[in-house]
């Protein structure tokens, strides 16, 4: 079964809902954590571990000069000018590269190879005994998380239970994320920004047929409005986390509500078994 | 020799546009013939790496000038291998007012690299 948590808007609670539910679930059962929020990747924070690292490369163009005939076709079907023909040699920006693939097809001298290129890296571990965190990381100045997305999610494959923690917003990076789950988690907060992209989220989720349900985090107990979006939709709202100074404080030093706080283990496997129902597959 | 202007407009009255990639059109001028052919830029709405390929389009027209208000570091690396050299117009005048500055020798060769 595999689980997504997203969000729309950053900073609602995606990876603090992400890391509880991993950590208690893993006391019964193995459980691969997959952090896809590969821009700023931090649920190592809550799983300290030393890792094994795998790079991601995707595949740019190299011109093979003693074929090419500098006709310029390359160039014109570039959309992203990753390739300029000039007067006497084809020049390749591979950051402006999108790997299509473009390039070598339309090449009528089969003069355009594919080098593969590094772009980011997964890193996998193991902090807890049946927890496996594989944490994608882009580089900086990279453009293509999504790639780095798929090869931290292919590194997961064949595991009986994953959870995905998608990366704000509701662009490529979380389409990726969510392609393939069973269930997604949709993490929001008590004020009307948190609302706003939990519109969005719900309607992403929607179009790529995920069923879903919402989390409430820092709620001030007037949850009214969210409560009234997620009833329209039909979203069932699976657990609701207070504002409160002693969930903020184990938070804050990268603590787990779910192994420090009273209560929390138990609500943790409340919120798998609603998820569980939604998904309607067998865990 | 082929130089290459950013233009709002097509023509040499045009004023002068100070953006290189995104500029609407581009003004070749050949200073031999003094004759002038205004392209329209297709590149003024694409998402993104614009620079290079509006070199290209000054390579494919023979140019081995481009007088422009700035260029972006991709465009740079293109326009120095490439071969074509880049020089600053600043000011607000025409394409031929910016051609005239050039053959004058008033213009600043913007760095490439």
């Amino acid at each position: 079964m595999k689980i997504a948590i997203a969000s729309g808007k950053g900073g609602t609670g995606k990876s603090t809902v992400a890391a509880n539910l991993a950590c208690t679930l893993s006391r019964s059962r193995e459980v691969v954590l997959v952090d896809c929020d590969v821009e700023e990747p931090n649920l190592h924070l809550f799983f300290p571990a030393t890792t094994v690292d795998v790079p991601v490369t995707t595949p740019v163009p190299e011109i093979d000069p003693a074929r090419c005939t500098l006709c310029g076709e390359c160039g014109k079907f570039c959309r992203f000018g990753a390739l300029s023909v000039l007067k006497d040699r084809v020049l390749v920006f591979p950051e402006l590269c999108h790997s299509c693939g473009g390039c070598s097809l339309v090449c009528p001298q089969g003069a355009v190879r594919e080098v593969p290129r590094t772009v980011g890296r997964v890193a996998c571990s193991r902090p807890l005994p049946a927890l496996v965190l594989i944490s994608g990381v882009l580089n900086e100045g990279e453009v293509q998380a999504p790639a780095v997305i798929r090869a931290a999610k292919l590194l997961a494959e064949g595991h009986p239970l994953t959870l995905y923690d998608a990366s704000p917003g509701i662009a490529c990076p979380v389409i990726e994320t969510l392609e393939g789950s069973d269930a997604c988690i949709l993490v929001t907060e008590s004020t009307p920004f948190g609302l706003h992209d939990l519109r969005l989220a719900a309607e992403v989720v929607e179009r790529v047929g995920i069923p879903a349900g919402v989390v409430i985090n820092r709620s001030d107990g007037k949850d009214e409005e969210t409560l009234d979006f997620c009833r329209e939709r039909g979203l069932p709202v699976i657990m609701t986390i207070p504002f409160s100074r002693e969930i903020a404080a184990v938070q804050n030093r990268g603590g787990l509500i779910a192994a420090l706080l009273p209560g929390w283990e138990e609500r943790f496997v409340a919120l798998f078994e609603a998820v569980v129902k939604i998904a309607g597959v067998s865990p | 020799m082929i130089v290459g202007i950013t233009a709002r407009a097509a023509g040499t009255d045009a004023p002068v546009e100070q953006r290189f990639g995104r500029a609407p059109y581009f003004v070749f001028v050949d200073t031999e013939t003094g004759k002038a052919e205004s392209i329209e830029n297709p590149l003024v709405d694409a998402a993104g790496g614009v620079g290079p390929r509006a070199v290209q389009m000054f390579s494919e027209h023979g140019a081995t000038v481009v007088i422009t208000g700035q260029v972006g570091g991709n465009a740079a690396k293109a326009l120095e291998v490439g071969g074509i050299k880049a020089y600053a117009y600043r000011g607000s005048g025409s394409v031929a007012d910016a051609l005239a500055q050039y053959t004058a020798g008033n213009l600043q060769p913007l760095p490439l690299a």
